[in-house]
């Protein structure tokens, strides 16, 4: 498959996987460690941890990644690279985020044990480019924190004891909760569906 | 809801250049099984909800043989990757994390050593450190014998359970229920619970001992050591709080897959990743 994928490298959490899937599906990967060297047809922002430390991190790509979204560039967020895409969270009071979806990252609000670890059934809720051929199936989640858009953005969510947004899209804006590139099959073909966004779009 | 995980674990012998998986029963006599990635894929595309590395040969200058397995793994294998045995310190888990793994176990340097755990959680999060803990019964015979350990009735009488490190190779006093509560506290993110006693012997998986361990602790435990059929998976699911079933023999000689063990369960209920 065509198409350059500049994966976001700011020090959190294990790359590898997303560089190994997005090579696994033909495309060409590459992980970026400075804001002048980020070009691409396909931009990523992965990542773990806890939201201060990401913000943190990505301070620097903070200007280019905006630039990029405007420019109309295909970006995907997963996981922590989902939340550093709202103003905030509650993770990590006082730090903000880069804001390109309005909203915050609350704690989830379930009774059940945080975080919520493994496989847990992907609902998708409206047509999305991302789920395209794809009408639900497990998927791998690891997180204690969920996105709570106030915009109309929910794509995908799962249920934990509460809705736990799953997966959100704005324009060429996407942001998955589950990690795509530890969720096998299914995943992967999230990963392939990302890359023929721009047909879509 | 969440689905139980079936994790099939991988024991490597990695004395050879490429590494290869091994089975040991109890611990000791040993059997050849395959090539860790070639089994791992195969694994993979059976359905395994994630992949234990575990480096029985556990000696330093074999660390980089590890470090291939999962890179090479890696790169077709896309479910989370877990690697134990031999981690020292925080760069031994830099290292495999680099290569691609997602998680590692730790036992015996956590036993020798318990503020590593809080250092592996600081530095890649409590999601990526899983704390082994090889569990041995210990028949309390008096009431002095149970002095200060947490004591479980099991069918075999009143025992408690000690931690071993080394590969069951040796014994450390330590309480197991009492150490699971520990790790949960310096910030593990989930228990591999072993029984030294069932390891290898496929008389299924020690109920008593996930059974406490698992309603003790908030964090996911992962039954491992004595899983011969897929009645013993169900059993601890049924038994315990138990969130994923690891099992290595039942799966290497093709006596089951993981689809026809999933299946199994499902029937019976149990929610499992189809």
């Amino acid at each position: 498959m065509e198409g350059k994928v500049a994966i976001i490298d700011y020090g959190v959490g294990n790359l590898k996987s997303v560089y190994n899937a997005f090579r696994y599906l033909g495309s060409e990967p590459v992980l970026v460690n400075s804001p002048k060297e980020l070009e691409g047809d396909y931009i990523v922002v992965p990542g773990v941890g806890a939201f201060g430390k990401g913000m943190e991190k990505l301070a620097a790509f903070q200007e280019v990644i905006r630039e990029k979204v405007s420019e109309g560039i295909p970006l995907l967020g997963v996981c922590l690279g989902l939340h550093v895409m709202f103003e905030g969270s509650d993770e990590s009071p006082g730090i903000r985020g880069l804001g390109i979806i309005k909203g915050r990252v609350l704690k989830i609000p379930t009774e059940l044990k945080l975080p919520h670890i493994g496989w847990n059934y992907l609902k998708v809720k409206r047509q999305c480019p991302l789920f395209d051929g794809i009408r639900g199936g497990h998927v791998y989640f690891v997180h204690s924190y969920h996105v709570s858009p106030e915009e109309d953005v929910v794509v995908a969510t799962t249920d934990y004891g509460a809705e736990v947004v799953a997966a959100v899209w704005r324009e060429n804006v996407f942001g998955t909760q589950f990690h795509p590139e530890k969720s096998g099959s299914l995943g992967l073909k999230v990963l392939h569906n990302f890359l023929r966004v721009k047909d879509a779009l | 809801m969440l689905c139980k995980r079936i994790i099939p674990c991988l024991d490597c012998d990695l004395a050879v250049p490429m590494g290869r998986v091994v089975k040991g029963i109890e611990f000791k006599q040993i059997r050849y099984a395959g090539v860790p990635w070639e089994l791992a894929r195969r694994y993979y595309e059976e359905g395994a909800d994630e992949i234990v590395f575990l480096d029985i040969t556990a000696s330093h200058e074999r660390r980089e043989t590890m470090v291939h397995v999962i890179e090479r793994t890696s790169e077709m294998v896309f479910v989370p990757l877990t690697v134990g045995g031999g981690i020292r310190g925080v760069e031994d888990a830099r290292k495999v994390f680099n290569a691609g793994a997602d998680k590692v176990a730790i036992n015996t340097a956590a036993l020798l050593d318990p503020d590593l755990i809080n250092e592996l959680a600081r530095h890649f999060g409590s999601q990526a450190c899983v704390v082994a803990i090889d569990a041995k019964r210990r028949i309390v015979g008096s009431p002095q014998e149970g002095e200060g350990k947490v004591v479980v009735d099991t069918p075999e009488g009143p025992c408690w359970f000690e931690c071993s490190i080394y590969g069951g190779r040796e014994f450390t006093g330590v309480d197991a229920v009492q150490w699971a509560s520990e790790v949960e506290g310096r910030g593990a993110g989930e228990i591999l619970l072993t029984s030294v006693d069932r390891d290898g012997t496929t008389e299924g998986y020690d109920l008593p001992l996930t059974k406490v361990i698992s309603e003790r602790v908030d964090i996911p435990v992962i039954a491992s050591g004595g899983c011969g059929f897929p009645e013993h998976i169900h059993e601890v699911f049924k038994e315990t709080q138990a969130s994923a079933a690891l099992a290595a023999s039942i799966f290497h000689y093709g006596k089951y897959t993981i689809g026809e063990v999933k299946e199994y369960l499902r029937k019976r209920g149990v929610p499992v990743r189809l």
